[in-house]
């Protein structure tokens, strides 16, 4: 189920323009313009300056192309006494995203390739209690968190916040590397156990060159996860290391000053680039990775 | 190779703890998180909801008090309230939305990636992103209201989120907009799971295309239906963000939620016991959703 995303067979329509057909194209036109109409917003108020935001309305394209607002978002915009603009968010997101993303991939990995190859007495029961655990609301673990932080040292450090990254990512990432490693055929791990092969043998030389898909399936679950996280990164860092999507929301829904609403807008759309580059190059690999996520889990 | 064979049957002791020593070393990290932070971190929850605990944790017992003050306070009843709304009202809309759009796509239509692609662009961001932006498109200023008024219509009011009875209807605009997407990309994975010769056999009957969807369609796709279903209602659950970021909750506490109420009673308001309780709550709430459907997946496992 999770690869049958396919292209679809058999002919072509013939009439174009037969009255179903409009029907149809009118009905995905119109599901497309609600889609496409907040990414269109947000870039035509970035690109307007405040004068012919407030007289003009929010749909109408730029008189005037200013980046101001661009420049503004990136580096002065205020939170509450910095003024140094989103790149701190972005630089604290960046230094969150890269360990976060090797942790979690490499932890996920080894255990799921524990759990496809190397199954001991309990191994299941284990891989049955983590999988519960994407299941619970992260309200109810967030103190324990804290708890177990603050006993650690790293309660309010990135490398705190990299931890819980780390954790919550275990269970969808441990099952799906899983699941792609009982797939793998068998009789490769025989013959390398017959070689001599050990555990360490066989996940390096064998297993890990063999699922370059699955990492990157993974990787890209992970990068948008965490990238767009907000509750951990509120939680578990201080002000100074809040990551960008923190740091964009107290920008934009600061009480004081005037707003400026293109400035919001440009930093939306910054925020927003990273995920979106993903997305949009990944392709097919993101919808794998979704729908294989979300129908086993 | 043969004294890497010779280290493989020395590393076989005759004790069944260390048989396997590596692969119980890598596993480590899950019995680690699964048991000291799922299990443990859950239980730890749970037994401090029971007790006054305030700026920090402390055994000291009360019993239910925590979860009776919860239920008398109005701001969580709201909360719940807000949540049922929003949950309900988002899970059919999301559901039938998905498979529309899915069947949409499954017409064999040109450009389907492309579609596709718009569609679903909204879930690779974040419900921060997607608040602040429905948020300045719902702005009464400068939004839709404004633009419709320019028009003409100038009794025309919609500021949902300037409005305590319509704000649900805000978020759910918002919320819809980021998730159609992931659910329409499982229905179409569903619909492209159904054999060609169903839809040949249906032509030949002269079953209409509408018809065959509702009473052959629908139907083959239950497991489908069944996982969009929990994916939704856990992501319901956890609904937060996209509250923060487009009305913090107001105006005044009309879209406040659960998750919501737990976070600024934890660390806002520093009481802790009272956020435990309420969190207890949140995990009975999914579990009530969730032992059903285990029970049924368990079942049709057996048959």
């Amino acid at each position: 189920m999770t690869a049958a995303v396919t292209t679809p067979r058999g002919a072509r329509p013939k009439n174009p323009f037969a009255p179903r057909n409009i029907m149809l194209y009118g009905a995905l036109i119109i599901f497309s313009i609600y889609y496409l109409l907040p990414l269109y917003v947000m870039l035509v108020t970035s690109l307007k300056d405040m004068a012919e935001i407030r007289v003009g309305n929010i749909f109408s394209p730029p008189v005037e192309i200013t980046f101001q607002p661009w420049v503004k978002a990136w580096s002065e915009a205020c939170t509450g006494i910095n003024c140094d603009g989103l790149s701190r968010g972005f630089g604290n997101s960046v230094r969150i995203l890269i360990p976060s993303l090797i942790l979690s991939v490499s932890v996920a990995a080894l255990t799921g390739y524990v759990l496809a190859c190397w199954r001991f007495r309990g191994s299941e029961v284990f891989f049955g209690i983590l999988l519960l655990g994407a299941f619970i609301p992260y309200q109810v673990l967030l103190y324990p968190l804290v708890i177990i932080l603050r006993e650690m040292g790293l309660f309010g450090s990135l490398w705190g916040l990299v931890l819980v990254h780390t954790v919550f990512a275990m269970p969808i990432n441990v099952l799906l590397f899983r699941n792609y490693f009982v797939a793998l055929p068998e009789e490769l791990f025989k013959a390398a156990r017959v070689d001599g092969a050990g555990f360490w043998g066989i996940f390096f030389r064998i297993v890990i060159p063999m699922s370059l898909p699955i990492f990157v399936v993974s990787g890209i679950i992970q990068v948008t996860g965490i990238w767009n996280d907000f509750l951990f990164g509120v939680v578990y860092t201080r002000p100074e290391n809040y990551p960008m999507t923190v740091q964009l929301n107290n920008i934009v829904n600061s009480v004081q000053g005037v707003k400026e609403y293109n400035v919001n807008m440009a930093a939306t759309m910054l925020t927003g680039l990273v995920p979106l580059a993903v997305y949009f190059f990944s392709g097919r690999l993101f919808v794998r990775g979704i729908a294989a996520g979300a129908v086993k889990g | 190779m043969s004294s890497a064979r010779r280290v493989r049957d020395g590393a076989r002791p005759p004790i069944r703890l260390l048989r396997n020593l590596s692969s119980k070393i890598a596993a480590i990290p899950m019995v680690l998180v699964g048991l000291g932070v799922f299990v443990g971190g859950t239980l730890w929850t749970v037994l401090h909801s029971f007790t006054d605990s305030r700026l920090l944790p402390r055994l000291n017992w009360v019993g239910l008090d925590q979860y009776e003050r919860l239920w008398s306070t109005r701001r969580w009843l709201v909360s719940i309230e807000n949540l049922a709304v929003y949950g309900i009202v988002s899970l059919v809309l999301t559901m039938c939305l998905g498979f529309f759009l899915a069947a949409l796509l499954d017409r064999k239509i040109r450009y389907e990636d492309t579609f596709r692609t718009i569609f679903l662009y909204p879930f690779a961001l974040s419900f921060i992103v997607t608040g602040l932006v429905w948020q300045w498109i719902l702005n009464p200023e400068f939004g839709i209201q404004a633009i419709i008024r320019g028009l003409g219509f100038q009794n025309f009011n919609f500021d949902p989120l300037y409005n305590p009875d319509l704000v649900i209807i805000g978020l759910l605009i918002a919320g819809l907009w980021q998730g159609t997407g992931l659910i329409m990309v499982i229905m179409l994975a569903g619909l492209r799971g159904i054999d060609e010769d169903i839809w040949k056999a249906t032509r030949v009957d002269g079953i209409p295309i509408w018809k065959t969807y509702i009473i052959v369609i629908i139907p083959m796709m239950k497991p489908v239906f069944v996982t969009a279903l929990v994916l939704v209602t856990s992501g319901i659950v956890k609904l937060y963000d996209l509250v923060v970021a487009m009305t913090a909750g107001g105006p005044g506490i009309a879209s406040e939620v659960p998750a919501k109420y737990v976070y600024d009673t934890l660390f806002t308001r520093q009481n802790l016991g009272q956020g435990f309780a309420a969190s207890t709550m949140m995990l009975v709430t999914v579990a009530i959703i969730l032992i059903p459907w285990a029970y049924m997946q368990f079942r049709e496992k057996r048959q």
